[in-house]
């Protein structure tokens, strides 16, 4: 398994452990279609990581069954399987006593590639994920700070090119603004690579922000509703949902959508706020109010106004 | 310095030193035309066979506790039996043990080698252990979830990451069996201990110096030679930290 993403389905799977009443993850059913994103959302105990880790077997089950581009993760051998799956946790796991490009390597090493393909895979992967091949090669990973070691996370989870891809809230561990940071790098590198990619998180404007598709799951593993990110917060499917993706979900809409989606008012008059075409209008707002102003200018990349957005336009929207 | 464990006959001491200096005459604290004399025939001898003692005591003890400490980390119940064999050879004192041993093994080298090898057991086997399950669990599971067989995780992660704990048993052990093996000349005329035994019934203190003074400095090499070849073998743990 390697090369061109693929698609994911879970077909009515459910994972007990012995000795408990409650199951982990109920008859759950999605397909994650090649490429895209899918986020795991929910509250503790919903099974979330549970049933992530189904899909490289780090968890067996034993009731349905999940394919990966149409083959089931059952009739591959373990360690294969494993192999052809990027993995990436919270905690990392670089190994200590490898160099940056030894750790990066370990599939590829796994899998025979000879040493200078290997090379150049490394620093192919040390570049996509922005940290200068030359510098970091050689270091260990007590010489990278927290969001550099998982920037080589990722480059390891990606090294022999897997079309599949588990992430177990790998940016909670990192303050806030590296989060946001590799949480862009993420979502830019996805763009290059396309993945399927299975992320499992317990904040829901992460999910939000990286998702194509978001699965809440509640207590028990049941899920609660599976679908775009912009879905889920005009129509969420019962209590549960709106009481988890929280009051603010007009506000949290507004973060789904770009003021180059708006019709500008025509300019009139000097208004001192401006804001590309590209600023979330979650982010608009907030500089309104900020600024205790009732519009702002959209200017386009020379930084030339182009027209004008106002607040009640804003407010018009998130109906 | 009167009185050692073996001038308790209460007999007093007239030593002889034969024809010598007068530094050896008076039996003063050390004296270098002994040493130069004494070298070659007595003294580099017994170093050599100090060298061979240890060496070979802690070569076995190692690859006993590191087959044990494998087989321990893989199956627990293994632990606590050998855990509890290896202490109890511990507690023994020298001089018990080789009265245990000598009706079976005789005055023999390998008396002196199985004693050696057992009080090397307890620190070599745990330090492995530990060392073994020292391993971050968020390591283990990337490892496993990468696609890892047991195999490779144990030789290719387990291992290498018990290598400092590994290091810090071996300097423990070496030290330790080079201070013992001196009791060896007890059993058989072998080792730095017996020149010191030989010395110790005539009280000669040349001669004491210079072998206690050898036993302590191959120690101080010893240990420097392990913590060189620990640095060598494990850049990844000495590597500058990130402030």
């Amino acid at each position: 398994m390697s090369g061109a993403a693929a698609e994911i389905v879970f077909d009515r799977v459910t994972k007990r452990y012995p000795g408990r009443a409650e199951a982990a993850v109920s008859d759950l059913s999605l397909t994650v279609p090649a490429g895209e994103i899918c986020c795991l959302v929910g509250p503790s105990g919903a099974g979330k990581t549970t049933a992530m880790k189904l899909v490289n077997r780090l968890i067996d089950f034993e009731e349905g069954d999940i394919t990966i581009g149409g083959e089931s993760v059952r009739s591959l051998d373990l360690t294969e399987l494993r192999r052809g799956i990027g993995y990436v946790i919270q905690q990392v796991g670089l190994f200590p006593h490898m160099t940056v490009a030894e750790n990066i390597s370990t599939v590829p090493r796994l899998r025979g590639w000879e040493k200078g393909r290997t090379r150049l895979r490394v620093d192919e992967l040390l570049d996509l994920v922005d940290l200068p091949a030359e510098d970091y090669r050689a270091r260990f990973p007590s010489q990278l700070s927290g969001g550099e070691r998982q920037r080589v996370g990722l480059a390891r989870a990606l090294a022999a090119d897997p079309p599949a891809m588990l992430m177990d809230e790998p940016f909670g561990a990192l303050d806030p603004i590296t989060r946001a940071r590799l949480q862009h790098e993420l979502l830019r590198i996805q763009g290059a690579v396309r993945k399927t990619i299975i992320f499992v998180t317990h904040d829901i404007d992460e999910a939000i922000l990286l998702a194509d598709r978001i699965a809440i799951l509640r207590e028990g593993g049941v899920l609660a509703q599976y679908d775009t990110p912009a879905r889920i917060l005009e129509h969420p499917a019962d209590d549960f949902v709106e009481r988890f993706i929280g009051s603010d979900r007009g506000i949290k809409l507004l973060s789904l959508r770009r003021l180059d989606e708006l019709e500008l008012a025509p300019l009139d008059g000097a208004i001192d706020l401006r804001a590309s075409g590209d600023t979330t209008m979650r982010d608009a707002l907030s500089q309104m109010i900020t600024h205790g102003s009732r519009s702002l200018v959209v200017v386009d990349s020379e930084g030339q106004p182009r027209g004008v957005v106002t607040l009640d336009a804003l407010a018009a929207l998130a109906e | 310095m009167s009185g050692g464990l073996l001038l308790a006959q209460g007999e007093p001491i007239i030593p002889d030193f034969g024809e010598g200096s007068d530094c050896v005459v008076e039996n003063r604290f050390f004296c270098p035309d002994w040493v130069r004399d004494n070298w070659a025939g007595v003294i580099q001898p017994a170093l050599l066979q100090h060298v061979k003692l240890v060496v070979i005591a802690v070569a076995i003890g190692f690859v006993l506790s590191f087959a044990a400490a494998l087989v321990a980390h893989r199956y627990r119940l293994v632990e606590a039996p050998f855990t509890a064999f290896s202490a109890v050879v511990y507690t023994i004192p020298s001089l018990a043990l080789f009265q245990l041993l000598v009706p079976v093994t005789g005055l023999t080298v390998t008396t002196v080698e199985i004693a050696l090898v057992g009080y090397t057991l307890l620190i070599l086997f745990r330090n492995t252990l530990e060392g073994l399950r020292s391993v971050p669990p968020d390591v283990l599971e990337a490892a496993r979830g990468m696609g890892y067989t047991r195999g490779q995780t144990l030789w290719r992660v387990e291992l290498p990451l018990a290598v400092p704990a590994m290091f810090a048993g071996l300097r423990v052990a070496v030290v330790s069996t080079i201070a013992l093996a001196t009791v060896a000349a007890l059993v058989i005329p072998y080792g730095l201990g017996y020149p010191i035994f030989l010395a110790l019934r005539e009280a000669f203190k040349t001669e004491i110096v210079v072998a206690g003074g050898l036993a302590v400095l191959m120690a101080l090499v010893a240990d420097a030679l392990l913590v060189a070849a620990q640095r060598a073998l494990t850049p990844w743990a000495s590597a500058r930290r990130l402030a």
